[in-house]
């Protein structure tokens, strides 16, 4: 036996016949890239013949790979791995398919929006006094492109912090109270129900609730009549934050949940109250992911364009008085420059600005999530040392 | 009880009182917040009843559209159930695929990153893909749907192609690629907790991997996968921006690639900024729907994780 298996490697014979004999009835390595380069070629010769389209060559090549690919192995390999090849091939197409949309928008933002975001005075002039004037001189003319989004960007900054301001606390200390002072009853089970609730409401019935619910304050407070003063920055900054508070009780729920009980433990071992515990020991142990979630938060409410188009209305010029006045912010100025283009006979130049202000808004998101993601990664307690 | 037994000089309990205090603001503090979302959720569902009572309740001449409420707002249902059902069916299959290619067939080292992708995906703001979709995909999509027309136009849904490819499919198309990243993501999420033993027994089996995807992580993950599509139908339902910009709205109609439809979020976010009075009640009580509608979907999803959880090997 100990012979045999000393002896079996070393000859040629023995390593040739244990490599025929473990492969054989398997395709070759190259079968894969032989069927794609085959059902490419094939779609090409076809789509020549019978008209070309670049679209039509990928679908028709993909489908040839998915049947040849799939024959051969089945033919070789036998049925099951027939199956195990069509599958395999089906889920590899899953994520190309995929990512076509991806790829898509992110080179139609930078390529048409790029453009428009560079150009001077883009961001730094708002659309105040831009009238169809001027688009329909920039577009038979040659002009350039007026107008920017100065305004839509303050807009943007002041309703997404107000509705930090008033989302953050409230969903902090809802989160220690579930952590760390609930002990499973039924309110605190009520309250994760609740929030489970909040997270799934529509953000255009978010809007309506918050401009309801001004419009009924003002009505109120003026005997009837609400004179249309509802629709201001802060009112956005309600809709947003009934959106947000949910995000951000997940979020710090999660991470607070993570402290090490020992922690806890050690500190009133120390004879340390509870609510210095949690100030001390916890929330710093736990800051990071905290952090992190409200920033991801920050990024989901920033987007939104339904609450504000329904809230906030639309502007042309700065406002940075949260509490009177419309006010524009950055995805329904987008929203906006689409649908009732400035010059609604030459719209080119409005779709040019959204664009640009899509590029903007990408930006802004994107730049959130990284910071999130360093946030997470830089600040996370050591666990080391143990 | 504590306190009587330490001498009224130590340290301990001369900060007592302060200390108590901060402990009993700081507990109530805690408690009012979460009380606070209580009623905000409690004024919410009270404020949309009551709003809405007048539309629900008037005659169909005191209503601006001519219609009892419950005319009017049949065809906005059924055209966001369409949508969102639509969106599902496409996204379902791709969704669970992608999150099987970044659990068990990507290459280790890029399938960390292939999730950074798709997370990227889910983080596009929602107005973004309305406008690809306004100016860039509808367009793109209007030779397959004169195609579809030419030669599928016998059925009902393939009928009189639209100008402008701005229609309800291309507004589901673009709603899958939104739901996408949530179905995925939360796929992916059930698919590595599947337990390592089941799956290499399976494969010391003789199986392929597709025989052991279906024998050990399907059965596994098949809850999770369902609450999965009930987010993704949560949240298609209540989608706004993408649709308002892609449809280009209309009545009712069985035809998916022309003029036509219309959903309710998109309705009430065309109509509500100039709405007043008994049309702003009618739009709110859109909105009431939608939002029990959302709700149903969404505590059905909760319900079948709940069960999920209690049931499976994973914790």
């Amino acid at each position: 036996m100990s012979t045999a298996t000393e002896v079996e490697p070393s000859t040629p014979q023995g390593g040739r016949v244990l490599k025929n004999s473990l492969t054989a009835g398997q395709l070759p390595s190259w079968a894969r890239w032989a069927s794609i380069g085959g059902s490419l070629v094939l779609s090409a010769i076809i789509l020549l013949i019978a008209g070309w389209s670049w679209a039509g060559w990928i679908v028709l090549a993909a489908v040839l790979y998915l049947i040849s690919y799939t024959v051969w192995t089945y033919v070789v390999e036998g049925a099951r791995h027939g199956q195990d090849a069509l599958w395999s091939s089906l889920v590899w197409l899953a994520f190309l398919v995929a990512l076509v949309p991806l790829v898509s928008i992110i080179w139609t933002v930078i390529s048409v929006g790029g453009p428009t975001l560079v150009h001077p005075g883009f961001l730094t002039s708002s659309m105040d006094g831009i009238t169809g004037v001027q688009d329909r001189a920039t577009m038979n003319e040659g002009a350039p492109l007026a107008g920017g989004i100065v305004h839509a960007l303050v807009g943007s900054l002041m309703i997404t912090l107000m509705a930090t301001i008033i989302s953050v606390p409230i969903g902090l200390l809802t989160s220690i109270w579930l952590v760390e002072y609930a002990h499973g009853g039924w309110f605190s089970r009520t309250i994760v129900f609740l929030v489970d609730v909040m997270t799934g409401i529509p953000s255009i019935v978010a809007g309506l609730f918050a401009a309801g619910i001004m419009m009924t304050f003002f009505e109120w407070g003026n005997g009837g009549v609400s004179g249309g003063q509802q629709i201001m920055g802060f009112t956005a900054a309600l809709a947003l934050s009934v959106l947000m508070i949910p995000v951000v009780v997940r979020a710090t729920e999660e991470m607070l949940r993570v402290v090490p009980n020992e922690l806890r433990e050690a500190s009133y071992a120390l004879g340390i109250r509870k609510w210095r515990t949690i100030f001390r020991v916890v929330i710093p142990t736990a800051i990071s992911g905290i952090t992190s979630g409200v920033t991801l938060a920050i990024a989901r409410v920033v987007g939104e364009t339904a609450p504000i188009l329904v809230t906030a209305g639309v502007a042309s010029s700065v406002n940075w008085n949260l509490f009177n006045g419309w006010m524009m912010t950055l995805p329904v100025y987008i929203y906006r420059q689409l649908m009732e283009p400035t010059a609604p006979a030459s719209p080119d130049p409005s779709t040019a600005r959204a664009w640009g202000a899509a590029l903007m808004l990408i930006i802004v998101v994107m730049l959130l999530n990284l910071l999130a993601r360093l946030i997470a990664a830089r600040f996370s307690p050591k666990t080391s040392g143990r | 009880m504590s306190e009587a037994t330490v001498t009224p000089s130590s340290g301990l309990s001369s900060g007592g009182v302060a200390g108590r205090f901060g402990d009993r603001f700081f507990a109530g503090l805690t408690l009012a917040a979460g009380i606070l979302i209580f009623v905000v959720l409690a004024v919410v569902s009270l404020f949309l009843i009551i709003e809405s009572l007048p539309a629900i309740t008037a005659s169909p001449d005191q209503l601006s559209t001519g219609t009892s409420f419950w005319r009017y707002v049949g065809p906005l249902v059924v055209g966001t159930l369409i949508t969102s059902f639509i969106a599902l069916l496409v996204a379902t299959p791709i969704a669970v695929g992608v999150a099987l290619f970044i659990s068990h067939y990507a290459p280790v080292r890029i399938s960390k990153g292939v999730g950074y992708v798709i997370d990227l995906l889910a983080a596009i703001p929602s107005v973004i893909f309305g406008a690809w979709g306004f100016t860039l995909f509808g367009p793109a999509l209007m030779p397959g749907y004169k195609w579809l027309n030419e030669n599928l136009g016998f059925i009902p849904i393939f009928g009189e192609p639209s100008a402008t490819g701005r229609t309800l499919l291309t507004a589901s198309l673009v709603l899958a690629v939104m739901i996408l990243p949530i179905i995925t993501s939360q796929c992916r999420e059930i698919f590595v907790q599947t337990p390592n033993l089941h799956q290499e027994a399976a494969l010391a089996l003789g199986t392929t991997k597709w025989d052991m995807i279906r024998a050990a992580v399907f059965p596994f993950a098949r809850n999770g996968i369902v609450s999965a599509i009930m987010l993704g139908l949560g949240r298609a339902l209540g989608e706004t921006m993408a649709v308002t910009l892609v449809l280009s709205r209309g009545q009712l109609t069985a035809n998916l690639i022309g003029v036509g439809n219309n959903t309710i979020p998109a309705e009430i976010a065309l109509n509500f900024p100039e709405a007043f009075g008994m049309r702003q009640s009618e739009l709110i009580a859109a909105g009431l729907v939608l939002f029990v509608i959302t709700l149903l979907v969404n505590m059905l999803a909760r319900w079948v994780v709940s069960r999920y959880s209690e049931f499976s090997g994973a914790n």
